[in-house]
């Protein structure tokens, strides 16, 4: 009983592993997919969005990171859910380094 | 201890028999290969944190002197190479994809493909390199570098609108985008001497689909330096670039 759930246990193991790598083409498809969101950020700068102009990029730039974590580093289907936490917590403390470094330097209004 | 591992004795024969055979890679101190590679995944992630909360530092630096002299920023922007700044983000983009092939060829035991792309991804590595010693010698022929040789003259185009900046202010943007593609630039030279290091061990036939956790963890760093290359060219290159 206990060796048949046990082996059904390491089978489903398996098959999560297979999941967490993807087909040549898939790859090659996002790496296409970086290189045109790459163009629309340099175009994208030359269109006048007044304050929209960095948020824009930055969003380009986080949606391309995205795509680089989840599919190439293979954080989407990684088994471990260690270290999806420990990714997570990384991105978590950077925030918090900007918000509150950000939080005390744009509210100086005394200066 | 002695009865604990009666208990287990089933369990153990299943998760072990169909690994300890066939992989002279796996460490006695782990349960299985699974576990193995897990755990250097694991504190290569670690690793990759602390990567992240150090260019972390330099990248509030930037956000706090952008916002406080922003027209000194968008004036020393409008100075650097966008058509070699895309390019090579580009460069590292194609890296990034021959990086995750050569992983997945280390994964089906194709050699040769997976010293091929390791190589073709040391290439292009240094051809980032090339194109970043051509935007510093301009800089250096500018004056654009800080030091006492330091000059900057040009004004801020603002849609047309020329607004004369305070040279102190763009030296200081100068010293970080510096700081931060040198910082870049010597981690990639780190990569590069990783990569052709895994590309030699490749050819000789040290990893195998049951062992080639060292090239997915150098993936990772790769991958980790082209995300903050990906973050670092709108944050330099594209400021206030409209017209």
């Amino acid at each position: 009983m206990a060796q048949q759930k046990i082996q059904q246990e390491h089978k489903e193991h398996e098959t999560q592993e297979e999941h967490s790598t993807h087909s040549h083409l898939f790859y090659i498809a996002i790496g296409v997919v970086l290189l045109i969101l790459t163009i629309t950020t340099a175009a994208v700068a030359f269109i006048n969005l007044g304050a929209l102009n960095p948020v824009v990029a930055l969003l380009i730039a986080t949606f391309k990171a995205g795509l680089v974590v989840l599919f190439f580093m293979h954080v989407k289907g990684a088994s471990e859910k260690l270290t999806g936490a420990v990714v997570v917590s990384g991105f978590f403390f950077l925030g918090l380094l900007l918000t509150l470094s950000l939080a005390d330097y744009l509210t100086r209004s005394w200066k | 201890m002695h009865d604990s591992r009666l208990t287990s004795t089933a369990s153990t024969q299943v998760l072990t028999a169909d690994h300890a055979e066939h992989n002279p890679a796996l460490l006695h101190h782990f349960a299985d290969a699974k576990q193995q590679k897990n755990a250097a995944s694991l504190g290569m992630w670690l690793f990759l944190v602390t990567e992240i909360m150090f260019f972390g530092g330099m990248f509030c630096a930037y956000l706090i002197y952008r916002i406080k002299y922003f027209n000194a920023f968008a004036a020393g922007s409008q100075q650097l190479d966008i058509k070699m700044g895309a390019f090579n983000t580009a460069v590292l983009i194609v890296s990034s994809v021959t990086v995750v092939l050569a992983v997945k060829a280390a994964e089906v035991g194709k050699r040769k493909l997976l010293v091929g792309y390791l190589v073709v991804t040391v290439l292009l590595g240094m051809t980032f390199l090339v194109v970043k010693g051509f935007e510093y010698k301009e800089k250096f022929e500018k004056h654009h570098v800080p030091g006492p040789t330091f000059n900057f003259t040009e004004k801020f185009d603002d849609n047309g609108r020329q607004i004369p900046v305070n040279p102190k202010e763009a030296e200081l943007f100068f010293s970080i985008y510096f700081v931060m593609t040198g910082m870049h630039a010597l981690h990639m030279i780190i990569g590069c001497g990783l990569f052709g290091t895994l590309a030699v061990l490749s050819w000789k036939g040290h990893y195998s689909p049951n062992y080639f956790t060292p090239i997915e963890n150098a993936g990772l760093y790769w991958h980790l330096v082209d995300i903050i290359w990906i973050y670092l060219f709108p944050l330099l290159y594209l400021i206030s670039r409209h017209s």
